[in-house]
């Protein structure tokens, strides 16, 4: 006790202690009820909701790149089939155009020889007329060439010599 | 430990500077105000050795300014002071006894006597003792042991003195603050902070991620609002004391009687919260059982010098502190040349910067190791 004695700076004052104490302990009951509670539960639900966020946007962003990923590989596949439907038709293409250009060859080839055949038609045809027409001209000539002989007789006789020196020289 | 999203704040920055400039101010207020306190000492010195009476008249004034007090001071001396009384409140023999502190004047040398409520007191030095019959060689109704400390009974002092005052501006403070913080918390709940709460958010947090969270793990949370409570207490008290003027310049936290009031506390809190294992290394430590008779005094003497550590560590370093700054200001009083104000007040500033630092630190140390006992208290396991 001599030494706490020694200095007043270190020998406590049961006034102060006991007014401290008081003080402090209505301090902390105070503040515990009306400021720490609703802070740290606060601070924890902020906490609480900022890592939920956090998650949610993690989980969102993951969502995305697989959305994306997909996305992608639907776009690749479109594209492949849009590279298979375009050849397809192209070769379509090409075959119908092959196809009319044969078809046009065999019907003009067909065409052509129709005409042919026609022309080949007309031509007898026109050939024998051609021969009637020789004929019957041939003989109207003959039977004129005929009457004006035989209206002179020396004329008819002339004409069997002839015609007998004909046989005559067979 | 992470505190630099502490030191980066650009609002703690700029509360630094602000605070380099309220220690110009106030040492400049200080400075001024020991020339009038030094005057009667020098006429009463000349009967005795001047300069030694001097030095330790400048002893005197510096505890004299860091102790408490019945009395606000501003400034002058004796019966021409600028000072608020503060009520004096004795349990003595005839009950209880209250006054205002300039009733009876001003005199503390224990040379009148004067009755209140029937009962005879004398004030000397500040503090109220009951009078002898016959004065001393002095003149005064006290007797003095060998280290010049009264002997006679004295009535409990319950008064409010300087030091109560300041508490209960800073309890007021404190609950306007956070009552009010708490309110911004419920009304823009899952906001961001904002104003005052969003400069003492980061404190709050490094309370509970750096001190509470490593030293007593899951169990953090019941214990959170007395760390928050001694934190901001601590250091709160810290600052105003290195205010020189109302409201602050209390040196509460300087006192020896709050910092034990405040490690006992954290005594009791260890002590009731001890669990098996706490107790367990107490009375059966983990030594050879020959060694129990020593280790378990030890141990025991532990439990108490813990608290004990914590009262002295803050009291000490707070009024180290206090005692450094009026040191180097009483040094231009010393050495009697105002010239001396050019190299101690700087180093005034400096310290008083030093200060501002030490009392976040020493509030800091006070809640971590009262977090780290409780933490030993209530480990489940000892690793030993």
């Amino acid at each position: 006790m001599t030494l706490l004695a020694l200095n007043p700076l270190v020998s406590p004052d049961p006034g102060l202690f006991i007014w401290s104490t008081v003080a402090f302990i209505l301090l902390f009951f105070l503040l515990s009820k009306f400021a720490w509670k609703p802070i740290v539960q606060a601070l924890d639900e902020r906490e609480r909701s900022i890592e939920d966020a956090l998650v949610k946007a993690e989980m969102a962003k993951e969502e995305m790149a697989k959305l994306t990923s997909e996305n992608e590989l639907l776009l690749k596949q479109a594209r492949i089939e849009r590279d298979e439907i375009l050849k397809q038709a192209k070769e379509l293409k090409d075959q119908i155009v092959s196809d009319a250009k044969t078809a046009a060859q065999t019907e003009g080839a067909k065409m052509i020889e129709k005409a042919r055949t026609e022309i080949e038609n007309q031509k007898i045809a026109a050939m024998a007329e051609v021969k009637n027409q020789v004929a019957t001209l041939s003989l109207q000539i003959a039977e004129k060439v005929l009457r004006s002989q035989f209206e002179d007789q020396n004329k008819q006789n002339e004409l069997v010599t002839d015609l007998l020196k004909e046989v005559k020289l067979n | 430990m992470d505190l630099s999203h502490i030191f980066n704040s650009k609002k703690i920055v700029s509360i630094a500077f602000s605070a380099v400039f309220l220690a110009c101010t106030i040492f400049t207020s200080v400075a001024q105000e020991p020339v009038k306190v030094e005057e009667p000492h020098v006429s009463r010195s000349e009967m005795n050795a001047p300069h030694e009476e001097k030095e330790e008249d400048i002893s005197a004034t510096i505890l004299h300014h860091i102790a408490d007090s019945h009395e606000w001071h501003f400034w002058g001396e004796g019966d021409h002071s600028v000072s608020i009384p503060l009520p004096v409140i004795l349990w003595s023999d005839n009950g209880l006894v209250t006054f205002l502190s300039n009733k009876h004047g001003h005199n503390d040398h224990g040379t009148e006597i004067f009755e209140e409520d029937g009962q005879k007191l004398i004030n000397y030095h500040g503090k109220f003792y009951y009078p002898n019959a016959a004065k001393n060689a002095e003149g005064a109704y006290v007797e003095l042991d060998e280290n010049s400390v009264p002997t006679n009974a004295k009535p409990l002092d319950i008064s409010i003195t300087k030091n109560v005052v300041s508490l209960f501006i800073s309890i007021i403070v404190l609950l306007v603050v956070f009552i009010s913080i708490a309110k911004a918390y419920r009304k823009r709940e899952g906001k961001a902070p904002k104003g005052l709460q969003s400069v003492l958010e980061p404190i709050i947090l490094f309370v509970r991620d750096d001190i509470a969270k490593p030293q007593l793990g899951y169990r953090y949370a019941a214990f959170m609002p007395y760390l928050l409570t001694v934190f901001f207490f601590v250091w709160l008290n810290n600052l105003m004391g290195l205010i020189p003027f109302f409201p602050g310049g209390a040196n509460l936290t300087g006192n020896i009687s709050v910092t034990m009031m405040l490690a006992l506390c954290t005594f009791v809190l260890t002590t009731v919260n001890g669990n098996k294992n706490y107790w367990g290394h107490v009375f059966k430590p983990h030594v050879p059982w020959w060694l129990y008779p020593l280790m378990i005094p030890v141990e025991i003497i532990g439990l108490f010098t813990k608290p004990i550590a914590l009262m002295i560590r803050l009291f000490a370093n707070i009024t180290a502190g206090h005692i450094l700054i009026l040191s180097l200001i009483s040094l231009i009083f010393i050495l009697k040349s105002v010239l001396v104000a050019g190299i101690a007040v700087p180093f005034v500033i400096f310290i008083s910067v030093i200060e501002l630092v030490v009392g976040f630190i020493q509030a800091f140390i006070f809640t971590i190791l009262s977090a780290l006992f409780i933490g030993m208290a209530v480990e489940e396991h000892a690793e030993h």
